[in-house]
């Protein structure tokens, strides 16, 4: 294992968020008939998240494929009470809700957001900022798939750096911004949990949702989710991409604690970037050079990862 | 209880006697003492509400709706900005057919800054499928905040209290708080038609296409006729309770009259005292006010103007390019009426402008004149 010295684990986190195979349960909420792409992480995601999670969960959904995904009027493939939202209002939607349910006294009931990256990242930051601040007592979830699907692919602020996007075109008009770094922004609230989770660690996923699901306050899970066509990459590799992208420490997985106590869940020997690059057309127009320019930025973030990880406390 | 408040203490009165469960909140002048009473009612034991201090009025509206989903009563207030930012969930929220109560204190538009009354932020929101009342003094203020959530909650559909800024919610009169067990006879816990349930687990809001859409809007109509109707039943009730009764119109000394100004809000009230003053003088003048906007009371209005020469409307708000909004509202009401009265509009009053008796007087003396106005007559204008 190429792990780096000098890491350790923070003992704060008591029982390390692990969870075994078999335990996966075996009941399926989401229904038949989503109408989610082939090979679409977001559906897995949710597929996965409600196995966790059970039936007790009532969900706030901003404008985003999920919109979509959940079916038209008067059906519902999700399978659980929700909620269409306003794009920026997922996390205020949210808020309401479990205002509401404590007014009615209920308290058994998890809460949950299911926003793209550009209701997280971009048009509801205000919204999510605000809710995690007053850390309001619900799941906020954010499946990424680095752009805006819904509307075609356009660039967010979660766009990799040189990606393509039909808003950024590379060459004419490319996307030099490295993503926006969200565990950072949400940690800097102190935010009771953060974790940051993907479809091919389904055990990982899985039990980082039941670790929120018994966390109160304000939690945030951040999903890496494949998306084949905003993607330009083949629907049977997507949970191959999903792996690589941890593999290359492209999207480390990690779990945050009180917003200080970092800790990584997997920590699988280090890939280069460009095979997580390679079968995506997203990236198809890459230079050499800009790979090893994205090589860097991604070893120069995960050094950062690991300074939180060994002084496991910024303040 | 009877004592001395504010336009903006009897609002937040009226919330803690209709039992408002969820108070999402965000201030701005000349609304945060509505919410700061809020917040100091809670702390005095009189209202038991989740109070959130939201980051925005975006989010104010959004966990309103998100509140009234998970079945509770909602409530939340706020001004001019504000209310503009909302603009987006004021549609929602009409749409998703959720029957949240909000006070909206009528303030003038940036830039430039500015913090006095007009009604061009609340008339900005017309259209968006929220009932609308405007009141003229506390004690309205206090009774039609209760009554909304009963029209609301009646209908489905959310309603905005309007009141004046300063004039009225800064004022203080006499207002007659009923007893908490009175007002629970009046309105009863809200029992939500459709709520998140885990147990009945349903989508709200999903996808639309042209096969269904237009049909949620005809509901939305049928409702907003029928809020009409749950308007003066609301009212009514409230008379046989508690003794007083506004009307979805008010009239005032229109017997006879052969010219009738239409007002709304605080310069209605105004408006009388000239009335009277015009009527002394052998002066036949009356005074009809517009307390209920959205829906528009046409009915109502055609009756009480049917036997005018002319009516004059004064507007504290211009739809710039066109006219007086409420003019414009009257005029297409009248439309089509038989021997209909001649309706001349006057703009005044803007970004808090005073509108004193005299000038309200000379709305009356010009609308009277021989002289045809031109197509906006704008009073206590600099020229
Ligand atoms: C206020 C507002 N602006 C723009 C839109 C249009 N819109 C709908 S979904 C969307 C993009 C969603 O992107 P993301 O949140 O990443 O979700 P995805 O579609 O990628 O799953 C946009 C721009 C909207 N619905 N509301
Ligand atoms: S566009 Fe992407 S995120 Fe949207 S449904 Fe298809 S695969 Fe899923
Ligand atoms: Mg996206």
């Amino acid at each position: 294992m190429d792990r780096p010295q000098g890491v350790k684990y923070v003992p704060a986190i008591a029982e390390p968020t692990q969870a075994k195979f078999e335990r996966v349960p075996k009941e399926e909420i989401l229904g038949h008939g989503h109408l989610a792409c082939p090979g679409c992480g977001a559906a897995l995601s949710m597929r996965l998240a409600l196995k966790a999670l059970g039936r007790r969960v009532m969900i706030a959904g901003p404008a985003c494929c999920w919109a979509v995904c959940d079916g038209p009027w008067p059906y519902s493939a999700t399978g659980v009470p929700f909620l269409h939202c306003a794009f920026e209002t997922a996390a205020s939607t949210a808020c309401g809700i479990r205002a509401g349910l404590a007014a009615r006294g209920i308290d058994d009931i998890t809460v949950m957001t299911w926003a793209g990256d550009g209701g997280t990242f971009d048009i509801g930051l205000q919204a999510l900022s605000g809710a995690a601040e007053r850390n309001d007592d619900f799941l906020y979830v954010c499946y990424d798939n680095e752009a805006y699907m819904n509307t075609g692919v356009q660039r967010s602020s979660a766009t990799p750096e040189l990606a393509w996007t039909t808003t950024t075109p590379p060459g004419a008009m490319p996307k030099l911004q490295p993503k926006k770094n969200m565990g950072e922004i949400v940690c800097a609230h102190r935010a009771p949990y953060f974790a940051t989770a993907t479809v091919a660690y389904p055990e990982d996923l899985i039990a980082k949702f039941e670790r929120a699901g018994r966390t109160r306050g304000f939690r945030m899970i951040h999903i890496l989710s494949p998306c084949p066509p905003g993607w330009k990459s083949e629907e049977r590799l997507g949970i191959s991409l999903a792996r690589r992208a941890v593999e290359s420490r492209v999207f480390p997985l990690y779990e945050v604690e009180g917003g200080t106590k970092w800790r990584l869940t997997q920590d699988p020997p280090k890939r280069p970037v460009a095979e997580y690059l390679k079968d995506q057309g997203r990236f198809a127009h890459l230079t050499a050079a800009q790979v090893r320019q994205i090589q860097g930025h991604v070893d120069a973030e995960w050094d950062v990862l690991k300074g939180r990880l060994e002084t496991g406390d910024r303040r | 209880m009877r004592d001395v408040i504010t336009g903006n203490e009897a609002v937040a009165w009226g919330a803690a006697r209709a039992r408002a469960q969820v108070v999402p909140a965000y201030p701005i002048t000349p609304q945060t003492t509505i919410i700061e009473g809020i917040a100091d009612l809670i702390k005095k034991g009189e209202l038991k509400a989740e109070y959130i201090p939201v980051e925005s009025e975006h989010s104010a509206m959004a966990a309103c709706i998100g509140a009234a989903y998970a079945g509770a009563r909602a409530f939340t207030a706020t001004s001019s900005q504000g209310l503009l930012l909302m603009h987006e969930l004021l549609h929602w929220a009409a749409l998703a057919r959720v029957p949240i109560v909000m006070a909206e204190v009528n303030r003038a538009v940036a830039p430039g800054w500015t913090i006095w009354t007009d009604q061009n932020d609340s008339l900005a929101q017309r259209d968006t499928g929220w009932i609308q009342l405007y009141c003229q003094d506390a004690q309205e203020v206090f009774d039609t905040t209760v009554q909304a959530f009963r029209i609301a909650e009646e209908v489905d559909l959310p309603v905005m209290i309007v009141l004046d800024a300063f004039v009225l919610s800064h004022t203080a009169e006499p207002v007659d708080v009923p007893d908490a067990a009175d007002v629970d006879r009046f309105l009863p816990p809200r029992k939500p038609k459709f709520v998140l349930d885990v147990d009945n687990p349903c989508a709200f809001g999903g996808l639309n296409g042209p096969d269904v859409y237009q049909e949620f809007r005809f509901n939305q109509q049928a409702s907003m006729t029928a809020a009409l109707e749950a308007a003066r039943r609301s009212d009514n009730d409230w008379a046989k309770m508690f003794g007083r009764r506004y009307g979805l119109i008010e009239e005032y000394r229109t017997e006879g009259a052969d010219t009738i100004l239409v007002a709304s809000a605080t310069p209605a009230s105004t408006a009388q005292d000239v009335v009277d003053k015009l009527r002394a003088k052998g002066k036949k003048v009356g005074l009809v006010r517009v307390r209920l906007f959205r829906p528009f009371p046409a009915v109502e209005l055609r009756k009480a103007l049917a036997g005018a020469k002319r009516v004059a409307v004064l507007d504290r708000n211009i739809s710039p390019g066109h006219h007086g909004i409420f003019c414009e509202e009257l005029k297409s009401a009248l439309y089509g009426m038989p021997k209909a009265p001649e309706v001349r509009g006057f703009i005044g009053g803007l970004g808090g402008r005073d509108l004193t008796p005299d000038s309200i007087e000379e709305v009356f003396d010009r609308a009277m004149g021989p002289k045809k106005e031109e197509e906006i007559a704008w009073i206590g204008h600099k020229a």
